[in-house]
């Protein structure tokens, strides 16, 4: 469980989803900053962060979610959570990771863990669980998301199902609902204790 | 408004859909033009947008025709633009120019990437300043906005169309990778409230009419093609009754108006913002993206008990000189301005300043936007008397 500083109403958390072109970082990211935006009511901004293939090359999208009005700066500086995707953004991103923050990992990809990181590292072989319990490789960012939920205390589980049903294209559904319950099922028996109440103070 | 329609009116936005959002509340109503990153969703949007708000969209063949369609829509009286990045901007110039010269109110959106020629078509850079100032031919005046954010980049469209209808100018509207692809969570503001500005009409009979005399402002009400009156466009010097003259004298009152007209409307068309500026004794003047690192590094260096703060400019050309001024209160020890160029605007600071403080550079161009703790080096360092007139490497 990632120990988010601070409550609800002074609260900054930095997400990084970073991979390969064409995993779904951005849409991923877009469905996170809305279930935080829109649905939970902080303040966000989404960026991104890639080169001109479609698919392929290294691509990263960040949200910064915030109590306050504003966001001053917009990219992610010290992320409380990454999500890495491949083996590339693992070794590349996760030593930048806040001490007592997470690194949620697709081991589908990323084999080696070894890397030095500040942060408690969370494997799950989300592109695995696209494929055998969804059906869709595609559908991995879903997954992805639905494992943010189980790690990031900050957004109800409910939030990003609407978030995640307001994007995905029309008779995709019960697909990416199905996408979002397996990665926050898998990662939930990942993490230790229960999840914390929302309303609850957490400490570092 | 009930809580309710105030939820709907939230949306997370990206800066090119604001932009887009921005253009048809201001009333844009014609789109020529030919897509390219990271400028692409503006076009993507007003495609399908704009027809229906009973608009036209065109995809163009290129860049210098898009701007050609542009002026000849506006010509009929249709407020138009078009969008842009880099390379499509070099093309764009010297149409630019002949809608400098004839009058015609255009927007032109450059969402700036890293150059030059194809560069690095997704990553963030600042280096079209100079471009937006000089790149068309001739002693022309220039009307340049930046946004530092999606709000912005909505109000600074509106705001665009605004300042062409009313001094019947190009304006440019300069965005950079990072503002076009952000995406933030914005409340619309009711269409109702906006203040949007018309152009002036010609108006009276048809026959004698001068479509170039202008008025006190220094702007000629505007004779639109196919409404009934008489006009001749053209990129030649021209009398007020809009044809071809060389004559010195009016040449001379020509070039001389086209920059009046703007000079004298110079303070309403500035837009700046200051963050405290009061007490400050380390001054940083910055626009779009790299604005937000900027504020954040002064945030940063405030709790570290250093007297620093923002200028934040978002009127860049005409420049916004005599802010810059103002924004010295009597402690300014140094200024500092960060660009993702290797130093484009400082010039027009140091101009400014004109030798009240050390005037410090530092450039970011690497395609990444400053980190804050870059920006706050410099503050400190500043602070501590370490900094000269030498360009500090940001990356």
């Amino acid at each position: 469980m990632i120990t988010v500083t601070g409550t609800r109403s002074n609260l900054h958390v930095e997400v990084r989803l970073a991979g390969t072109g064409g995993q779904g970082q951005v849409l991923g990211s877009i469905i996170l900053a809305e279930a935080a935006g829109i649905h939970e009511g902080y303040t966000v901004v989404q960026t991104q962060d890639y080169g001109p293939e479609s698919r392929g090359g290294a691509s990263k999208a960040e949200v910064v979610i915030s109590s306050d009005d504003e966001v001053d700066y917009p990219k992610v500086t010290i992320p409380d959570l990454l999500v890495a995707m491949s083996q590339d953004a693992f070794n590349k991103y996760c030593g930048d990771v806040k001490k007592g923050g997470a690194v949620l990992v697709d081991a589908s990809w990323v084999k080696d863990t070894s890397k030095p990181c500040p942060g408690k590292v969370y494997s799950l072989p989300i592109t695995e669980i696209a494929r055998e319990q969804v059906g869709k490789t595609l559908a991995a960012n879903v997954v992805a998301l639905g494992a943010v939920v189980g790690v990031l205390d900050i957004i109800s589980y409910d939030s990003m199902e609407k978030a995640v049903l307001a994007r995905v294209p029309r008779g995709t559904e019960d697909l990416n609902r199905k996408a979002l319950r397996a990665g926050y099922e898998a990662v939930r028996q990942l993490v230790e204790g229960s999840k914390l109440h929302r309303e609850t103070e957490v400490h570092t | 408004m009930n809580a309710m329609v105030e939820t709907q009116n939230i949306r997370m936005m990206q800066g090119n859909e604001a932009v887009a959002e921005g253009a048809l509340a201001a009333g844009c109503r014609f789109y020529a033009g030919y897509p390219i990153s990271p400028s692409s969703e503006i076009a993507e949007i007003l495609s399908a947008r704009l027809p229906r708000f009973g608009g036209r969209f065109i995809q163009m063949e290129d860049e210098i025709g898009s701007v050609a369609a542009i002026i000849g829509a506006s010509l009929t009286g249709a407020k138009s633009m078009t969008a842009t990045s880099g390379p499509g901007f070099s093309l764009m110039q010297e149409n630019l120019g002949y809608a400098s010269l004839a009058e015609i109110p255009i927007v032109i959106v450059n969402v700036m990437r890293v150059g030059p020629s194809t560069g690095m078509p997704t990553s963030p850079s600042q280096g079209d300043v100079m471009q937006a100032r000089w790149g068309t031919h001739g002693d022309h005046p220039v009307v340049a906005l930046a946004p530092s954010s999606v709000k912005e980049s909505f109000q600074l469209t509106v705001e665009a169309f605004n300042i062409s209808e009313e001094l019947r100018v190009p304006v440019i509207l300069l965005l950079d990778e990072v503002i076009g692809h952000m995406r933030e969570k914005v409340l619309l503001p009711d269409p109702g409230s906006l203040r949007v500005s018309e152009r002036k009409k010609a108006s009276g009979p048809r026959e004698g009419l001068l479509p170039y005399k202008p008025d006190a402002d220094g702007v000629p009400p505007m004779a639109l093609f196919g409404q009934g009156h008489r006009c001749h466009v053209t990129g030649l010097y021209h009398d007020e009754r809009g044809f071809a003259s060389s004559s010195p004298a009016n040449a001379s009152a020509l070039i001389r108006r086209l920059h009046d007209k703007i000079e004298m409307a110079k303070d309403r068309i500035t837009i700046t913002q200051g963050v405290g500026l009061d007490d400050a004794e380390v001054v940083v003047v910055a626009y779009g993206s790299t604005a937000r690192a900027s504020l954040r590094a002064v945030k940063d260096a405030r709790e570290k008990g250093i007297k620093a703060g923002l200028l934040k400019l978002m009127t860049i050309w005409p420049f916004p000189a005599e802010r810059v001024k103002a924004a010295l209160g009597p402690k300014v020890k140094h200024v500092i301005v960060p660009e993702m160029n290797l130093g484009q605007l400082v010039g027009e600071v140091e101009r400014a300043v004109y030798g009240a403080a050390p005037v410090t550079p530092v450039s970011k161009v690497s395609g990444h936007l400053f980190q804050p703790v870059e920006v706050l080096r410099v503050i400190e360092d500043a602070v501590a008397d370490r900094v000269g007139f030498t360009n500090r490497r940001g990356g």
